[in-house]
This record gives C-alpha cells, structure tokens and sequence, in this order.
C-alpha cells in the first residue's frame, strides 16, 4: 500500500464522512416522510376526512353504550361530543378500554367512513387522559382548561 | 421530624456544593493547595448529607408518613415494603433526589479514587460536578421539594401504580441513573481538560475507567427496562420506539462512541476535539433525556408531573450547562493533534467509522423522537413517528455498521494490512457462512434481509471469539498464565462485540421468527399455534396482597407430549382503582411462550393472545454480556 499524505487522509476522512452523512440524512427524511402518524380529532376528521391510505390516530371519549362485540370483532363510537367516528376493530383490548372514558385508535379511515383500527390505545391509570384527547375536547368545547 | 432533617440536609448539601464549586474554580485558578484540598471534602460531605436526605424519604415511606406529599401521591398502607422503598423514588420529586444522590456518589467515589491525577485537573473536575450538583440541588428545593407537607395529612395514600410494583421496576431508575449522571464526571472531565492551557491526551486516559462504569449501568437499566416492558405490559414486544425509550438510547449510543473514540485519544492522541465533544454531547443527551422523561412533554407511565415550571427549570440546566460548555469549546486551545499520522487501513480508521456510524444512529433517534414535539410546539399538529421510521432508518443503516465492526480489534494502530485481515477473519466468515447455510436448512422460508441479519449476528459472535482465541494462542503451552496476561480491554471489546452478536440473534427471532394467535374462546376449547396445543381450562378469583385477580388456566402441550400450565392475570388493584395484565411466560433459552389473558366477552368467551417468540432471550442475555465485558474492562484497568 502506498504511503498517504496525512492531508489527503484528512481529506478522505472529510469527504467519507459527509457522504455517510448525507447519505443518512436522505434515508432518514425519507423515512420520515413515509411514517409519520397525525393525530386527528372527531371534527377534524368530519370536516377533512383523510384520504383512505393515509394512517392517522383519533382520539377522544368512547361514546357511552357504543361498544358492541362480536367474538373479536368490537366496534365503538369515538366522539368529542360535536362529532363522533365508528371505529372497528379485531383483537384483545388494552386494560383500561372502558365507554365514558379516553381512548386513542391508530389505523385508516374506510371510504365508507367507518376508521379501522389496528391498534387500540387507552390510558394507564384512572387519573390519566391523553393530551391529545384532551386538547381535542377542549377545541370542540367540552371541557374546561385546566388539570 | 426525620422529614425537617432530610429537607435541613439537602439544604445544606446545596450549601456544601456552592463551596466547592467556588473553593474548587478559586483554588486551582490562584493555585491555592488549602482552597483546592476543600473539594473533594466537601464531595464527600455532599454524599453523607444526601445520603441523610434520602434515609429520611425512605423513612417517610417505610412509615406511611401521610403527611408528607409524596407519600400521600405515591403509597398506601397496604402496599408490600419492597414497594414502599421503591415507591420512594417511583415518583417525581424522589427520583430527582436520587438523581442528585447518584451524583454526588460519583463525586465523592471520585474525590476519593484520584488522588494520584494533578491536583488542579483532579480540583476542577470537582469544582465542574458542583456546578451540575448546584442546578439539581436548588431544581429539587424549588420546583420538587419531596419533603413538602401536607396539611390536615389524610389517612391514606393513593398508591403507586400498580403496573410500577415490581421488582425489575425496583432496580430500573437507580440503573439508568447511574448511567445518566455517569456521564456528568466525563463532562466534568472534558471541562477540565479545556479550562488547562496545554490541554493534553492524558485526561482520556483517566476519564475511560468512568465511562466504562457509566456506560455498563445505562446498558444494564436500559436491558431492565426493556425486559420490563416486555412482561410486564403484556403487550410482548421487547422495544417500542416510544420517547421514553428514545430518551435513554441517545446517550447510550453517543455514550458508545465515546467508549470508542476515546480509546483513540488515549493511544494515539487523535481525535482530541471530537472527544471532547462527545464528552459534553453525551451528558446533553442525558439531561435531554432526563427533561424528556421528566417534564411531562411525552406521556407515560414516567411522565409524573404536568408542572410547566419543572420543564422550563430542567430546559434551562441544559441551556445554560451545554450552552456553556460549548462556548469553552469554541475557545478552547487545542494543541497540536498527535504527530504520529495513521493509514486509511488501521485501527483508527475502523473506529473513526464506528464513530460515523454511532453519532448517525443517535441523530436519526434524535430526529425521530424531537420532530414530533417540535412541530407540537409550533403548533403545526400533533404526530408520531413510530416504528416503521426506524426500522426504514435503522436496517440499512447498522447492516454496513456490523459487516464491518469485526475489522476494529484485528487491525493495527496506524498501519494495518490486509494480510492480518486475511489470518484473523478468514476463519470466522467461512463458519459464520456454515452457520447461516445450517439455519437455512433448519427454516423453510427465511427472507433475504433475515438472512443478512442472521450472517451479521453469527459474523460478530464468531469473530470475536477468533479474535480472543487467536490473542491467547492456544497452541503454545502456559495458556493459564496468558489469560491473565491479555489485556483488559480486549477481553472486554470482544466480549462486548460478541454480546451484541447475540442480541442481534435475539431480535431476529422476536421479530422476524414471531408467532402469533389472537383468539375468543370458551372454557375447553383448543387454541393451535405452530408445534404447540393449548386448551383453555378455565378462569378463577384469587386474592393477592394488594389486589384481586382473575387468574386464566391454559394448559399447553407441545409436540414431544409434554403439558405445563400456563396461568395469565389480570389483576385490579383497589387502592389505585387500576387494572394490570400479568401475562404468563414459559421460558427456555431457546423460545418463550407467552399467554396473556385478555378481556371477557358478552357470551362469556375469553380473549386469548399468545405468542412464541423463539430466541427472545438472547435480548437481554446479550445485554448482560456486553455488562459483563465492561466490569471485565473496569476490573482489569485497577492495576
């Protein structure tokens, strides 16, 4: 192997490192800009709905009543009390999934309107509600400000 | 009273801090010995005076001392003692404590292991602890006092939650913090080092035995929690991308480049200024971590407080903290980097590239983690970025890293040929090649990138092994004598480099070789996953301590005929009026099964979830590998 010159060494290592970190830079805004979630609340979605590859969350209060099983198969109302989405879902629900209380889904809205969920979100404890469901019943109106 | 005192001795502990840090910069800046030699007493000072602090918190819990807030928010008298202790730094304002408990420990552990180093080196390294110490000490006094009353006290707490009350929850925070605030004596140290007018190599030298430790602890709290979150949650999954996770893995992996390139520094003197930065990069990403995890901006089961005051106070420790830092930085005088040049194909050269790679792999979690709370606070929505943003940034990205990480321990300093190449990694490649081809015909199906995952995981536990066996040569005679005599660091290097092989092989079978079933069944029906039978018996009322649990039956066979039953929880805690999954795990080295009950149907069937998860537990053994290699290193580098 040849003797390098310390310079162009430096030089080397320069250039390799900004291809490498160019190269990441791409990969990452790329991959960025395929996976990002939005968070949508009830209204917004009634007023825009997502188109219907677009994976998005809603969160909000499960609509009392609104929780029908069928084996694994639930569907439930996710409401901020001025507009509300069915949401379906398959599978095993978390701990703390209950009607009256936050919830947060993760998954497509179908053309026909209803969000099929593949993940399903509640709270760890009692005294806990999403932020985003809560600033989503604030925006809607239903719920004070404050702790 | 044992409260007063704890809140007396932390104000003192403040006190104390303000002392060294003014005796400490005072005394090494006029040259004072008397003022200097004030330091690391007052360090030692510190940690009996905190130590105080936290027996009085402890106290307060062991006793159910309802007056105090803490313990009203975070315990309840019926909860198990292990829990009572550990609830004592479950909570915000305890943990903080511990924080600041944990970084007097290193200060004091180094005031008492340096005296051989300069004593205006040694003087400043403490004086720069103070300062972190100070900001923590009046952060806790202000915003978090755990010792505040309340008044008229209740009868009883609210509990902590229950998902919390366990044992690997116990002895995960103390891990991770002994971590975090590990790296604030090597940012002590960088400091240091910049404020000497001929700043030389030799702190990188004296500065690795103290990011070993701190790195085997964050690796270890980092396992814990992981392991944690795996059966505890019962969600399975080892690792879920979530902020808090992130929050630790930055450091660890800025805190891995600095391992790596402080070996170049202290050898060869190379890379100074890079070091350094790492130094204070590496703390940054801790309190970044710790503001993260604390504040209240994510949420979870850490996030504690909504206090805006808290987040404000902790984000202007690290403006002030790193800000400062990187304004020395900026003038810092750097001498001459080492003379001594090296080749494009050598030692320094693959750990430059271990460098590139790392700091990448820690701004692309950066971004991902921070992006999100970015365009939040812009007001331009709410989003996440989960999973599938690092599994598109992180495969293409750690594919090269680990091809090539095996080259670092054979070659040279600054001359390596391709014949040591060929002589130690020839070997290695053929049978990691074998391996790959003896799992190929053990699984049917195995995708292309799997298949790169699994020759990756094989390629770095075959080569370190080579590596360590051809270092003890194990023709000649007299190999016991010489396995004293290997160096330290290589032992530990490769032993560390083989326990991330094994982690790899652990992954790949949790994620790639998952088996799953998700099923509603009743009482005496048969649920079918891959080679294994489960019947689900039935489900039954027991009582535990402090909760009340409806307890599945499965029993489960597998194709040699052999039953085990499985038992799945779900517990409700009354005190906390909470709900946890307890999920059932038959473990073996060689797979995990793991049942998790789930809620009831109106018909009266049973949600069912079970998973396999071959090899899942090479996860967390190749954690413990890799902290093993470190106490090695650390053992090894006493004498």
């Amino acid at each position: 192997m040849t003797k390098t010159s310390p310079r162009r060494m430096r030089a080397y290592l320069i250039l390799g490192a900004l291809v490498a970190l160019g190269l990441a830079a791409f990969i990452a805004l790329t991959a960025l800009q395929d996976n990002i979630v939005f968070f949508r609340s009830p209204s917004e979605v009634a007023a825009t709905p997502p188109a219907s590859d677009r994976r998005f969350r809603i969160g909000g209060m499960v609509q009392e009543g609104s929780v029908v099983r069928d084996g694994l198969n639930v569907e439930f109302i996710v409401t901020d009390f001025n507009a509300a989405i069915a949401v379906r879902y398959s599978g095993m629900l978390p701990d703390l999934f209950r009607e009256g209380q936050g919830v947060v889904a993760e998954g497509r809205l179908q053309p026909n309107g209803v969000f099929l969920a593949d993940n399903v979100l509640a709270k760890h404890d009692e005294n806990y509600m999403p932020p985003e469901v809560a600033e989503a019943l604030q925006k809607a109106g239903k719920m004070e400000v404050g702790p | 009273m044992s409260a007063e005192l704890g809140h007396f001795a932390l104000i003192l502990t403040l006190l104390a801090a303000t002392v060294q840090a003014w005796a400490g910069f005072a005394g090494a800046r006029g040259g004072r010995e008397a003022w200097m030699l004030v330091a690391p007493r007052a360090a030692i000072m510190q940690l009996g005076l905190l130590f105080v602090a936290g027996a009085a918190l402890i106290r307060g819990f062991v006793t159910s001392d309802f007056s105090l807030d803490v313990v009203v928010a975070n315990s309840h008298i019926d909860k198990p003692l292990l829990y009572k202790i550990a609830g004592s730094w479950g909570n915000h304002e305890g943990s903080m404590l511990m924080w600041a408990f944990i970084l007097a420990l290193y200060g004091a552990l180094f005031a008492v292991f340096s005296k051989r180093l300069p004593i205006v080196f040694r003087t400043r390294v403490l004086a720069t602890q103070a300062l972190t110490s100070i900001a923590f000490l009046s952060f806790i006094l202000f915003t978090s006092n755990p010792f505040a009353r309340s008044f008229p006290a209740p009868f009883e707490g609210l509990g902590l939650n229950p998902i919390l009350q366990d044992p690997a929850l116990a002895a995960h925070p103390p891990l991770l913090y002994a971590g975090y605030v590990g790296y604030s004596l090597c940012f002590s140290f960088a400091i240091a080092a910049m404020l000497d007018r001929q700043l030389s190599a030799d702190w990188s030298v004296w500065v690795r035995r103290w990011a070993l430790l701190a790195w085997m602890f964050l690796t270890a709290g980092i396992a814990l929690g992981s392991f944690w979150a795996y059966y505890e949650l019962g969600w399975g999954g080892f690792w879920f991308w979530d902020p808090v996770e992130n929050a630790s893995l930055m450091p660890w992996l800025a805190g891995t480049a600095f391992l790596h390139s402080i070996k170049v520094t202290a050898r060869q003197g190379h890379f100074m200024r890079w070091t350094v930065l790492l130094a204070i990069l590496t703390f940054a990403l801790s309190l970044i971590g710790t503001f993260l995890v604390r504040s209240g901006v994510l949420t979870s089961v850490h996030a504690f407080a909504n206090d805006p005051a808290r987040g404000v106070y902790i984000l202007a420790i690290i403006a002030v903290t790193v800000g400062g830092a990187l304004a020395l930085y900026s003038r810092a005088h750097f001498a001459n980097e080492a003379q001594k040049s090296f080749q494009l194909l050598s030692r320094e050269s693959a750990l430059l590239l271990n460098n590139i790679f790392l700091a990448t792999a820690t701004a692309t979690v950066f971004i991902g983690t921070l992006y999100p709370l970015a365009i939040d606070a812009l007001g331009l929505g709410k989003i996440s970025v989960g999973p599938p943003y690092y599994s598109a940034v992180f495969l293409p990205l750690s594919a090269p890293f680990f091809m090539i990480l095996p080259f670092g321990p054979i070659l040279s300093w600054g001359r390596g040929s391709w014949d040591q190449i060929r002589r130690a990694l020839a070997a290695p490649l053929v049978a990691a090649v074998l391996a790959v081809i003896v799992f190929l015909s053990l699984r049917a199906e195995i995708s292309l990138s799997v298949l790169a995952a699994l020759f990756g995981a094989m390629w770095l536990i075959l080569s370190s092994v080579a590596t360590l066996l051809a270092a003890l040569d194990l023709r000649r005679p007299g190999l016991s004598g010489r396995i004293g005599l290997l160096s330290p660091s290589v032992w530990a290097g490769n032993i560390a480099h083989a326990g991330i092989g094994l982690m790899l092989l652990g992954i790949i079978g949790a994620t790639a070789w998952r088996a799953e079933i998700v099923v509603a069944v009743a009482p005496g029906d048969r649920i079918e996953l891959g080679a294994y039978q489960f019947v689900f018996d039935a489900v039954t009322q027991v009582r535990g301590p402090n909760y009340i649990a409806e307890r599945g039956q499965i029993t489960m066979r597998d194709l040699d005929g052999r039953t085990k039953i499985l038992t799945p929880e779900k517990r409700i805690y009354n005190a906390e009026r909470s709900q946890t999954t307890e999920a059932a795990i038959d473990v073996k080295l060689s797979r995990h099964i793991y049942a998790v009950l789930g809620e009831e149907i109106d018909d009266g069937r049973r949600v069912i979830r079970i998973w396999e998860y071959p090899l899942v537990a090479f996860i967390w053994l190749g954690a413990l590998v890799m902290v093993l290699a470190g106490g090695i290193g650390l053992a090894g580098r006493r004498r």
